[in-house]
């Protein structure tokens, strides 16, 4: 992993799960696989903290394990799962743009507790629904159960794998791990329950806000005393389904760019044919008969014509066109140009790249050596001599789009661990103004609730002044502005990403 | 391939002209530090993209933040002292519920290893076992008697299983977190009692209630 991932992921295990799972998470994913002794050496955690953290990562899928021999079991972080977490939001807005409010509590509900049973999620997004419901309607559970088995359906929450049911004919001591197994078959099976309830609305005086100080935390027992029906079956959302989703996404926007609106539904169709036969990183699609289009290549003559979306070529050109809109913006329009005749060109001289591109020699030369400092392009030596010599050796230059995606994609991990860094510096800066406003809020919700007048939430309102309001205005511009260049720079790394892995899977 | 670098001038092994510069000229200064922190860019960044996804996406992804503040996956470091005890503090507590890992998923060692076991996974149990203690008390005061009789240690005073007593009953009627700090406790217990036999134990003449109020004698 690199120095820019491992920072990366630092920042959001800290963000998401607090700094001692950080450090445990962080210590797994620079070191490899390890055994829990061992993480409690190297980090100085107390065993009792690093257990805790460990099983907060377990439970979100970003820490596996596994039995050695000697009965020693190992931990791995998985890093890159690590860095999804980046695009939750995505997630979760696709969820809601597909299966409206419902299906988007599902999803989120699932990816903030890692894994649940289909229970336990119903139950949740039943009485989240309710909340935001009029007084006196309630949401039904059927209503959930039938969104959540849609989910399951369009395979977009999957099974986890599970303990296997042993028959208690093993004498022996039982195993210091289990070892999870899924069945393929079973993976979107969902279980038969009848589950015949309404979201119950939370009771105010839970709330905050309410008066009383509450000295005593209610025991979150109640719920254990009936037996699970589903007990021990979790689900999990499917990223991969996900990830397909918004590369469908992707190659239907850029057709309709390119093309007309028509075409762009032709290929949507394709795709949306082939969502749940292809297995989120084959190369093509399966064939299918359609119009002929430009991704789109003939594979067979039956049916009328066999048809496939090289999803391959998609992808390249993709994020080609990303890596063109880089250099366009960093270096501007001339260097767009002698970039995009860079690689159409594949190899080419100095001297040609003066004359193709129609541009002064000295400008062509600076930027040809901008590109090529920053790595978007590459020299090739082909000798004329078997000595090498410089004079005598001609210098070509190439694209390689394959390292320069990849050099790209790292400056973009760089990127957004500089932008939450910022973030958080912004708030930590602030931290005495936002603490002073979020206490005056509290004040004032307290005091609306026992019943105050105008003029007191008036007075209660004017401790702050008005250019601390405008501090706060200023500093919830930056963070929105920060937060809105995370979630957008997440989009070109999934492009980024999805080309690499689909170009690494032909090699 | 030995140049002639202390004669003159340096040559260049290669054409400059290919390189495009032209012969004599001045060559650009070497750079002898690192380039700046934040150079200043030609080109503006281009602005972000506005519309109603994107604006649903950022308020999502700053009430996730909030939430997942508040799950009890977030594992918070103690924190230092406030200087002033604030009157909004009470207000503003965050009702953080109990997880409960499934253990059957668990490697084995995941759970938090007690002296007593029933104080673990199931806190209501813990609290009736907490009840009727005596027994079980006697059994792991025992289990320990033998334990430090192999280390040595001589004989253990009624004062010390008071303290134990003591310690046990309050991390019973604890929740999981508690269980972790009890196991905490009893090591302390250990390690104190170890050093308490370095000294007669009538030393200390408080008479019973010595130990088995309060605590805050474990800590160092």
């Amino acid at each position: 992993m690199t120095q820019a991932e491992i920072k990366l992921c630092s920042l959001l295990l800290q963000e998401h799960f607090g700094e001692i799972v950080e450090k445990i998470g962080v210590h797994l994913i620079r070191t490899g696989s390890q055994p829990l002794r061992v993480i409690a050496h190297d980090t100085g955690t107390s065993l009792d903290q690093v257990k805790k953290a460990l099983c907060v990562l377990v439970q979100h899928n970003l820490v596996s394990y596994q039995v050695h021999k000697r009965g020693v079991v190992e931990y791995e972080a998985q890093c890159s799962r690590v860095l999804r977490m980046l695009r939750y939001p995505r997630y979760i807005y696709t969820t809601k743009t597909l299966y409206s409010d419902t299906g988007e509590l599902i999803v989120e509900e699932l990816l903030l507790n890692g894994k649940l049973t289909m229970s336990a999620v119903v139950k949740k997004v039943a009485d989240r629904l309710t909340e935001t419901m009029e007084d006196g309607k309630t949401m039904d559970y059927a209503e959930v159960s039938n969104t959540f088995v849609r989910l399951a359906d369009t395979h977009f929450v999957q099974r986890c794998p599970s303990v296997p049911t042993t028959e208690n004919s093993d004498p022996g001591p039982p195993p210091p791990a289990p070892t999870l197994v899924i069945n393929e078959k079973d993976m979107y099976l969902v279980p038969k329950l009848s589950l015949i309830g309404k979201g119950k609305r939370r009771r105010s005086s839970d709330e905050d806000a309410a008066g009383e100080p509450k000295a005593k935390r209610p025991k979150y027992t109640t719920d254990n005393k009936e037996p699970i029906p589903d007990d021990g079956i979790y689900w999990q959302a499917n990223l991969d389904r996900f990830h397909q989703h918004f590369r469908d996404q992707a190659i239907v926007s850029a057709v309709a760019n390119r093309m007309d609106q028509t075409s762009s539904e032709i290929v949507r169709t394709m795709l949306r044919m082939s969502e749940i036969t292809t297995s989120s990183s084959a190369p093509f699609t399966q064939p299918l008969s359609s119009n002929e289009l430009e991704f789109v290549g003939k594979s067979g003559d039956s049916g009328g014509g066999m048809y496939v979306i090289n999803l391959h070529k998609a992808l390249a050109s993709l994020a080609t066109a990303t890596l063109e809109s880089v250099v366009q913006e960093r270096f501007g329009s001339r260097c767009a140009r002698i970039f995009r005749l860079v690689l159409q060109k594949k190899h080419i001289e100095q001297k040609q790249v003066e004359d193709f591109a129609m541009i002064p020699a000295k400008e062509a030369k600076d930027m040809l050596y901008k590109m090529l400092s920053e790595n978007f392009m590459s020299l090739q030596e082909i000798p004329k001599t078997p000595d090498h010599a410089p004079s005598r050796t001609f210098y070509l230059y190439t694209v390689n789009i394959l390292s320069a995606a990849r050099m790209l994609l790292h400056r973009c991990y760089k990127s957004i661990a500089n932008l939450i860094e910022r973030r958080q510096f912004e708030t930590k800066e602030n931290k005495r103004l936002l603490e002073k406003s979020q206490r005056v809020e509290a004040i004032i919700a307290s005091m609306q609730a026992t019943g105050a007048e105008e003029a007191q939430l008036q007075e209660i309102e004017e401790m702050i002044t008005a250019p601390e309001r405008q501090q706060l205005e200023t500093l919830k511009r930056n963070v929105n502005k920060l937060d809105a260049s995370e979630i957008q720079v997440d989009e070109t790394i999934f492009l980024l990403e999805s080309y690499i892995e689909c170009t690494m899977k032909r090699q | 391939m030995a140049g002639n670098k202390g004669r003159g001038r340096a040559a260049y092994t290669f054409n400059i002209e290919a390189v495009g510069f032209s012969k004599g000229e001045k060559l650009p200064d070497v750079v002898l530090k690192p380039p700046p922190l934040f150079p200043d860019t030609d080109y503006k960044p281009v602005p972000l993209k506005t519309g109603e996804g994107e604006e649903y996406m950022l308020a999502l992804k700053q009430e996730l933040r909030e939430t997942m503040k508040r799950m009890p996956y977030f594992i918070e470091t103690p924190e230092e002292r406030q200087d002033i005890e604030r009157y909004s503090k009470r207000y503003m507590k965050v009702y953080k519920e109990e997880w409960i890992p499934d253990w059957r998923r668990l490697p084995r060692e995941m759970m938090p290893r007690n002296k007593c076991k029933k104080a673990g996974p199931k806190p209501k149990k813990a609290k009736d076992a907490g009840k009727g203690t005596p027994l079980t008390n006697t059994e792991d005061v025992l289990k320990k008697m033998e334990e430090l009789e192999k280390r040595g240690d001589g004989e253990k005073s009624d004062e010390e299983n008071e303290e134990k007593e003591g310690s046990k009953e309050k991390s019973k009627e604890g929740d999981d977190d508690d269980d972790d700090d009890a196991a905490e406790q009893e090591e302390y217990d250990e390690e104190e009692q170890e050093e308490e036999n370095d000294y007669i134990n009538s030393y200390f003449e408080d008479g019973d209630d010595f130990g088995a109020d309060s605590d805050d004698n474990m800590d160092e």
